[in-house]
């Protein structure tokens, strides 16, 4: 292998890391020699048995970095081992927030390129990176060149997440790094806006809706069609930026990945920003009264159709199976 | 209060995007525009400057050929100036490029508050505003869905994974908004005619002091390898609606064996 060691940005939610955390360490198995996580927060040591389990030897710990935004403080603890000569070859950033602020601030403070929106990442004597653009019809192969580690933000369900059957990974401390005066904002108060059902980037069946269902309140007939069908409810941006919808309900570009095995879009035009996020559903059913509308070409089943008449008459069918 | 704004010249996005074959990097040949996604950040700096009881709005902007249609936009809205960096040097420069011309242009405004987009819409790196504050030495707070100032304070709804987070920081700080933060207005016949006098002041990467080692193609440090045609999916079956297409629906799922 040409790559001797890859370190992999470990995020955390519910005590636990998060599902593009392993799919990154699950990659960078196959890839380097030696995988390593990079993690910060209170309680580190508990995920290190996770971590190793998917193939992490270490978890490089930052330790609690209180109420900062994670992008400075992490990336300044980074950018101190890299200068050290302590870094590694390349450095996975999963693509969320705070995973692009880290990324971005590594790369101003080591001056190395970044490259975000990896959908592939292979060996070619060297590491190189694939990157989907236009809406998915092309495949982009870049790589780095000159010195240093390789900066790359990967979007989510890139890879499949796959345990290894490690042991326990070795919590590390990763010493802080010099922040100035970049390191002053701080998290005063963090609201958690609750949903039922499935997690939208895990349910087997989604049903988004889109501009097309016409206002507000037809979104409670996504809502219920998704229930009856055990999935979760999604939406285009158009319909988030109208505020008819919380963003966590946002698939594409600047929201969640899915890849489930149905994909119903309801009242959706499919612009490139909203394709990227939902394309690699297995099966795609796409309910749009016209028929040219962009999303009827990566739909496996497309209905030419009012959503305020076909989707009423689906509930009501779903309904009456009982 | 004094704000500056990122604002991008793209292509159109509704017409088709092409890379040059030769250079592979994004065809900008033809006129540009004002990329929709600044035009919530100009409209929060307005607003926000206007809240503050004084001050103005400048537009930084790289962009090739002198091009300047997108900045009239921007200027139409309310912008006082603007600062454009354009220069051949600048051809194939990447976001770490991008952000040393921005944070060159944007150190001569000396703002309180540097707002640009969580992301372009024809580049998306989504990093451009976070390395500029690294390179300025400022806090940031990106995913921004609210923005208030409250004297030498900016306090954000900041979205994240579950909700969002209340964020402040000191000023000066660069802070990145999200479509939906506020509503663009349209330019007034007032604000057009008044748009087309106001000063842009166009700089080349030596004014700021940087070469072609730190920008455009030579700064890149990266490059691509190849472009290839993604494995299409290709489109299935389609129904037009006779009254009955939710049967036909309900038949796929179940041969999915979702039903
Ligand atoms: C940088 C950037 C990032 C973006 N990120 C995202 C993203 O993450 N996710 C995303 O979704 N978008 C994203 N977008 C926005 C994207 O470009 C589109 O604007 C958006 O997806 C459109 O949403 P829509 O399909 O609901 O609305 P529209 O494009 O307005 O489509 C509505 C559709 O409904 C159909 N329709 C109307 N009435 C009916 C009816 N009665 N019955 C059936 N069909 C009907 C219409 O034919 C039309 O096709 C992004 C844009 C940019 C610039
Ligand atoms: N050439 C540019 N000129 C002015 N602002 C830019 C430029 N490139 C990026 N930006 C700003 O940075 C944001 C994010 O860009 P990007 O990193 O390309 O996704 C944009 O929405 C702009 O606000």
């Amino acid at each position: 292998m040409s790559i001797a060691t890859i370190w992999v940005l470990a995020e955390v939610a519910d005590g636990k890391p998060t599902t593009t955390s392993l799919e990154l360490i699950t990659q960078a198995r196959a890839l380097a020699g030696t995988v390593e996580a990079v993690a910060w927060g209170p309680a580190t040591a508990e995920i290190a048995g996770a971590l190793g389990e998917y193939g992490a030897t270490t978890v490089r710990d930052i330790g609690d970095i209180g109420d900062a935004l994670p992008g400075v403080p992490v990336a300044a603890a980074i950018a101190g081992a890299v200068s050290a000569g302590q870094g590694p070859d390349a450095i996975l950033f999963p693509a969320t927030y705070d995973g692009r602020d880290i990324a971005g601030r590594l790369s101003a403070k080591l001056d190395r390129p970044v490259l975000t929106n990896v959908v592939g990442l292979s060996d070619d004597g060297g590491l190189v990176s694939q990157h989907a653009i236009f809406g998915g019809t092309q495949v982009v192969t870049a790589r780095f060149t000159g010195e240093g580690p390789g900066i790359f933000v990967v979007r989510a369900k890139s890879f499949a997440a796959e345990p290894s059957g490690g042991a326990a990974a070795a919590v590390v401390p990763l010493a802080g790094g010099e922040t100035g005066a970049t390191n002053t904002a701080t998290v005063v108060a963090r609201h958690v806006e609750e949903r039922s059902g499935p997690k939208l980037d895990e349910a087997d069946v989604v049903v988004s809706g889109g501009r097309g269902l016409g206002d507000k309140d037809s979104y409670a007939m996504v809502e219920e069609l998704a229930s009856l069908l055990k999935g979760a409810p999604g939406a285009s941006r158009a319909i988030v930026d109208a505020g008819w919808v919380p963003y966590a309900y946002q698939v594409g570009q600047t929201g969640k990945t899915v890849k489930p095995t149905v994909y119903l879009a309801c009242g959706i035009s499919g612009a490139t920003q909203h394709l990227v996020g939902m394309k690699n559903s297995k099966n795609i059913i796409a309910i749009n009264k016209d028929q040219d509308a962009p999303i009827f070409t990566v739909a496996d089943l497309g209905i030419v159709g009012d959503v305020h008449k076909v989707v009423p008459k689906l509930i009501e069918a779903l309904k009456a199976r009982g | 209060m004094n704000v500056v704004v990122c604002v991008k010249q793209i292509p159109d996005p509704a017409a088709p995007p092409a890379l040059d074959p030769g250079t592979h990097n994004l065809v900008r040949s033809g006129k540009l525009i004002l990329d929709d996604s600044d035009a919530y950040g100009v409209e929060m700096a307005l607003q926000l400057v206007d809240a503050a009881g004084g001050g103005e709005v400048t537009l930084v902007s790289m962009a090739p050929n002198g091009e300047t249609s997108g900045l009239r936009t921007a200027l139409a809205m309310g912008a006082a100036k603007a600062i454009l960096v354009s220069d051949e040097t600048l051809a194939g420069s990447d976001a770490l490029g991008t952000a040393k011309v921005l944070a060159a242009a944007i150190r001569r405004a000396e703002p309180d508050l540097v707002i640009a987009a969580t992301e372009s819409t024809d580049g998306y790196t989504g990093t451009t505003p976070v390395q500029v504050a690294e390179l300025l030495g400022l806090p940031s707070v990106t995913f921004a869905k609210k923005v208030e100032v409250d004297g030498q304070t900016v306090k954000v709804e900041r979205q994240t994974e579950a909700g969002y987070d209340e964020v402040t920081s000191p000023l000066p700080a660069v802070v990145t908004v999200t479509a939906g933060v506020v509503e663009p207005r349209y330019p007034s016949f007032k604000g057009i005619m008044a748009a087309k006098s106001k000063p842009v002041d166009t700089l080349t990467a030596a004014d700021l002091g940087l070469d072609g080692s730190q920008v455009g193609v030579g700064g890149a440090r990266q490059e691509i390898v190849s472009v290839v045609e993604a494995e299409a999916r290709s489109a299935g079956e389609v129904v037009v609606d006779e009254g009955d297409a939710h049967e036909r629906v309900i038949q796929f799922l179940e041969q999915l064996k979702i039903l």
